[in-house]
């Protein structure tokens, strides 16, 4: 499939801002799964300084700093991108083998880093208590995954008045409500505490999805899913607000440990005071 | 004083530093003792005396709480010196520069290729789960061969005489400033010993720091500007950071002092930016940079990570440096040092566990109560904000809540032995007395490699019983002289004048803009206070004539419009600390006055930070205070105008009271005379009495109240220093002393000059006559004062509003 994505994001100040440092992680990334073309990034009023450079993480980041006093910055991020369908992960090894991979193969050491807990997420036995019963001992790792995708899925309710970025781990837990970056936590979380490699990813949705389909829960915003590190297929995607395997509708920005290595725009500004953020995201198919 | 030594008794099974068991006093000591003992005891105390206020007067502290209402602690350092014999220093010297070369190379590895990790010799838990791995510091460049400037590292001695590696500090070591401290102080009180024992100097090493600094400036070595990035006068240990920086030679800074503009840093003065080159920086890793580290830092400088991946500035330690701070090192290192310098590690570490390891768990699990438990990453605490325990101190429950912590994460703990210190012999008052003791010793990078600080900071306990020696909760500290064979030089100086006169300076004009900032709303916040002061005692005065009491409220609405009683609502303006209430206003005051503190004299300092507002029962109460409040404002101003130097600090300070008082009175007028068609004489006489112009009025004009005549007191008469005409006088005359002066009018001065010439020109008794234009002049005042005060602002201190941080993700913007 072939998209023409748009995202805007716009902050309204009370009072003039006289100076700025800001960052945005993330711009479509190519990988073996998706081709870019065609992309900019527009940024008014036009920034004094501009610089990109790539992550730990291997995300592209800019970094930007507004000297003119302004009372509204817009942040446009626009591409086209191809994304071919994922293939089929028919036969995995037991999560118990990865595991232990993980572990002893030092050829891993670099999924390894996404084993350990991070800012948003932290391990525990009763997140590990909810996984271990998808992934029960033995199991191929896909199959124990997409299980618990499930699970979260049908236990779990998308509602955006639930949380915010404050709400912890254990909190969405008991509430068993949230969006799609809470759902994405979780199941890395449950996975991590199984030890696991788990890692969060960042991206777009289709907007308007295809006649006689329904409609994927956060396509209006930038949206998030996780991946799980799966021998000898690498990286597997899962979405659990939308309990699937994402195939050709989603588009990856960028990845990290979680929500932290990844939030798309973040700044530091002198003056301001009150300020308002909108963002649109337009994803449409060509 | 006889023979201090022979009565001397050291704890048994443990190294005393002095007094060998068997064996008596060491050699290296004898000859110094023979010199204490021959000066006599009524000497000592009488140099111990006039060593201590002289250290009151340099205002030697260490604040124990942080923060301005902390507990101040005078530094406390022991006459007697640690002594440690020339050869003995060199050996461990030699081993300590070992371990700060090789953790040197553990850090550019794990910021770089990463081979220690591939190669099994770190396990990754200690990289990737540690919260002090900073990706965003991974590959930044590097300006030197070292990434550690200056490091430290604590020592304990064993019973068999062994130095070891207590932990590391390697991100902003605490403690060599106040080393200096001591031996300035050592140096006065036992002159004649210091030169007899030959004790090495510790000036040469701060002067190689000051070359190693400079040495970093790759960009502009000939005349690089290098400052001392502080967390402020609130940090515990203000006074070293203030102390190295005066030394050295290189500005004290904060992080609103500075600013990042085109990936460069620069010092932000009245009179424009100033290039930075090397930042020193006091503050953790984690707090340098609110843009790409912690966001809820206050102290740093946004942008200063890009700054320095761009080349354009150097900060030391390198950023990211606190990773190896972690106690979980200590069990790689013998080998560590094998792979990287083919040596066996010289001075080793307490024996130490990692409890990643299953092995080590095992051990730490099943030996709870005998060892130290500490958490792997300094970042994390447990049992109510703890990073370390005596496992023996819990109780059996507890013990066993740490077992099972430790069994869900075992990678992030370590146990380490409980070491038994040597003791060093502390001076009584009559005698010597043993006391458990830890040495920090510094090390400095140099072009050629370390280099070792020939002594150190000796920190002991504060009871003969007492194992606790820390820098917050320790009994004192200690000089340390390393008794050298060699002829010594003379003593230590600033780094910076080796010997030179100082040359006259005169106008203190080298402002930081923060710091204008900081006077300038301090002027603010004290005419407020003061205008609010009066306005509330105005009242009060009203309420005793029923007949006048009808003019309160219209008093009270010019501060906070609101319903209510008369006395509730002048209780709330005085008590309460939201944002209109006169308590709010002097929290700022004294907020403010802490910023400045070294900027205004001692007893300024002392009469703003003591001004408070209590609990009010009574009106009688009330007024008493407000009597008191009125005349410690006054000191201030008062002291200020007569012990300032009247650079731009003083002009600043005097320009927030004049713009505030003439707001104020704008305000005032405004909200009750304009209104006033009844001529109610008991509002304008109030109004002229909190404009403390009642006085003048009434020599002047002693035929009654008149709203003309009023007028013209309180808005045009320059010769009234409460007018609004007077302070916008005072503000041309500051305005046109201020740097930066253009051929044209700036447009602070070309409002200052329209509002005072709007004043000049103005009918007031046509004014009087006519409510409405009244109204519309002072609309027009309101408008364009505020408008002066962000001019100003903008031209000279506009990159000193206080960071805001957007919150990293509003609710719209996270991922749903």
């Amino acid at each position: 499939m072939k998209y023409r994505v748009r995202h805007t994001t716009h902050y309204g100040y009370q009072d003039p801002v006289s100076l700025g440092h800001n960052q945005v992680v993330g711009a479509p990334r190519p990988h073996p799964g998706q081709q870019v073309s065609e992309a900019h990034l527009e940024i008014d009023p036009i920034p004094a300084v501009i610089a990109r450079r790539r992550d730990y993480f291997g995300n592209s980041v800019t970094f930007f700093e507004v000297h003119e006093p302004h009372t509204e910055l817009t942040v446009t991020i626009r591409f086209l991108v191809e994304v071919r369908p994922a293939q089929e992960y028919t036969a995995s090894p037991p999560w118990e083998r990865v595991m232990e991979q993980l572990v002893g193969n030092r050829a891993y050491l670099a999924e390894r880093a996404f084993c350990f807990d991070s800012p948003y997420v932290e391990a525990g036995e009763d997140l590990a208590d909810y996984a271990r019963a998808c992934l029960t001992p033995g199991r191929p790792l896909v199959e124990g995954v997409l299980d618990l995708m499930d699970r979260i899925h049908r236990e779990f309710r998308y509602d955006p008045e639930a949380t915010d970025l404050s709400t912890g781990l254990k909190e969405v837990l008991s509430n068993r409500r949230g969006v799609c970056q809470d759902f994405a936590h979780l199941q890395i979380g449950m996975l991590r505490s199984l030890g696991l490699a788990a890692r969060y990813v960042s991206g777009y949705l289709l907007t308007t999805p295809p006649p006689g389909q329904p409609r994927l829960v956060g396509a209006d915003a930038s949206h998030a899913w996780l991946s799980v590190f799966c021998p000898p297929y690498g990286w597997v995607d899962f979405d659990p607000t939308n309990n699937l395997i994402p195939c050709d509708s989603h588009i990856t920005m960028a990845w990290g440990r979680d929500y932290d290595d990844v939030s798309p725009v973040k700044g530091v500004v002198l003056g301001g005071g009150e300020q308002k953020v909108s963002v649109a995201v337009d994803v449409l198919p060509v | 004083m006889r023979a201090v030594a022979a009565g001397y008794e050291p704890i048994p099974l443990t190294f005393d530093e002095m007094h060998a068991q068997p064996g008596g006093v060491r050699p290296h000591w004898s000859s110094f003792l023979r010199s204490f003992e021959a000066m006599g005891a009524a000497t000592l105390a009488r140099r111990w005396a006039e060593v201590r206020r002289l250290m009151r007067e340099n205002g030697v502290t260490f604040n124990v709480h942080g923060g301005p209402g902390g507990l101040e602690r005078p530094w406390e350092l022991d006459p007697l010196p640690l002594l440690l014999g020339e050869s003995e220093w060199s050996s461990l010297s030699a081993g300590l520069v070992q371990r700060a070369q090789l953790l040197d190379m553990v850090l550019e590895d794990i910021y770089g290729s990463q081979d220690l990790l591939r190669e099994g010799l770190l396990p990754p838990e200690l990289v990737f789960a540690h919260p002090g791995f900073l990706r965003p510091c991974h590959g930044l460049p590097v300006a030197s061969q070292s990434r550690l400037l200056l490091y430290s590292t604590d020592l304990v001695r064993t019973p068999e005489g062994q130095w070891m590696i207590l932990r590391d500090r390697t991100q902003a070591p605490v403690g060599a400033g106040y080393a200096l401290e001591n031996r300035l102080v050592l140096s006065r009180l036992l002159p004649e010993l210091f030169r007899e024992c030959r004790s090495a100097r510790l000036g040469p090493f701060f002067e190689g720091l000051r070359a190693s600094l400079e040495g970093l400036a790759a960009l502009n070595p000939h005349n690089p500007r290098i400052v001392l990035l502080t967390s402020g006068p609130e940090s515990p240990v203000y006074f070293e950071h203030a102390y190295l920086a005066q030394y050295l030679g290189c500005a004290l800074v904060e992080g609103d002092d500075l600013t990042v503009r085109d990936n460069a840093v620069y010092l932000k003065q009245l009179e424009g930016l100033q290039p930075v080159d090397v930042i020193w920086r006091r503050l953790d890793d984690a707090f340098c940079d609110p843009l790409e580290l912690r966001g809820d830092s206050w102290w740093g400088v946004p942008g200063l990570v890009q700054a320095v991946r761009s080349g354009n500035v150097v900060v030391a330690n390198s950023l990211g440096s606190g990773w190896l701070e972690t106690p979980a090192l200590g069990p790689f290192l013998p080998a560590l040092c094998r792979h990287f310098l083919g040596q066996e590690l010289e001075v080793p570490g307490v024996p130490s566990w990692w409890c990643g390891d299953p092995g080590a768990c095992q051990h730490v699990l099943s030996h709870l109560d005998k060892l130290v438990v500490r958490t792997a990453f300094p970042q994390q605490t447990f049992l109510g904000g703890r990073r370390a325990v005596f496992g023996a101190e819990l109780s059996r429950a507890e013990r066993e809540d740490l077992g099972l912590r430790i069994r869900a994460r075992p990678y992030a703990w370590v146990a380490q032995d409980q070491v038994s210190m040597s003791t060093s012999p502390v001076w009584s008052g009559q005698r010597l007395e043993p006391r458990h003791m830890v040495l920090r010793a510094f090390l400095s990078s140099r072009e050629e490699g370390f280099e070792v600080l020939p002594g150190g900071l000796a920190r002991v306990a504060r009871t003969a019983d007492s194992l606790v020696v820390t820098l917050s909760a320790s009994g004192g500290s200690k000089d340390t002289w390393v008794i050298s064979s060699e002829e010594p030089s003379s003593g230590s100086h600033p780094v910076v004048r080796p010997g030179a006169q100082v040359g006259l300076s005169r106008g203190g004009n080298d402002l930081p803009s923060r710091v204008a900032d900081s006077l300038f709303w301090l002027g603010r916040y004290v005419e407020r206070a003061e205008g609010m002061v009066r306005l509330i005692r105005g009242c009060l005065e009203l309420l005793g004539d029923p007949e006048d009491a009808a003019a309160v409220p219209r008093l009270l609405d010019v501060m906070h419009p609101e319903e209510g009683e008369d006395w509730p609502r002048i209780r709330e303006l005085a008590l309460e600390s939201k944002k209109f209430g006169l308590a709010f206003l002097l929290r700022q005051v004294h907020r403010l006055s802490t910023s400045v503190r070294d900027r205004v004299s001692v007893d300024c300092w002392r009469i703003l930070t003591g001004l408070t507002i209590g609990p009010a029962e009574h009106e009688r109460v009330l007024m008493d205070q407000l009597e008191e409040l009125i005349t410690e404002l006054w000191a201030f101003c008062g002291m200020a105008t007569e012990s300032m130097s009247r650079g731009y600090g003083w002009r600043f300070l005097d320009l927030g009271r004049r713009l505030e008082r003439a707001v104020r009175t704008v305000e005032l007028v405004q909200g009750t005379l304009v209104e006033s068609r009844a001529q109610e004489d008991a509002l304008l006489e109030a109004v002229l009495r909190i404009c403390d112009s009642g006085r003048t009025y009434r020599r002047r004009y002693p035929a009654g109240l008149q709203m003309a005549p009023v007028l013209d007191l309180i808005l045009c008469d320059e010769s009234n220093p409460r007018s609004i005409a007077f302070q916008l006088v005072q503000v041309e005359e500051h305005l046109s002393h201020l740097p930066d002066q253009q051929a044209l009018r700036s447009p602070e001065q070309r409002l200052a000059l329209a509002l005072l010439t709007d004043l000049r020109l103005l009918d007031v008794a046509h004014l009087a006559a006519d409510p409405g234009r009244c109204k519309l002049f002072l609309e027009s005042c309101q408008q364009r004062l505020p408008q002066l005060g962000d001019a100003l602002s903008r031209h000279y201190l506009v990159h000193v509003a206080p960071a805001r941080q957007r919150p990293p993700l509003p609710l719209e913007e996270r991922h749903e």
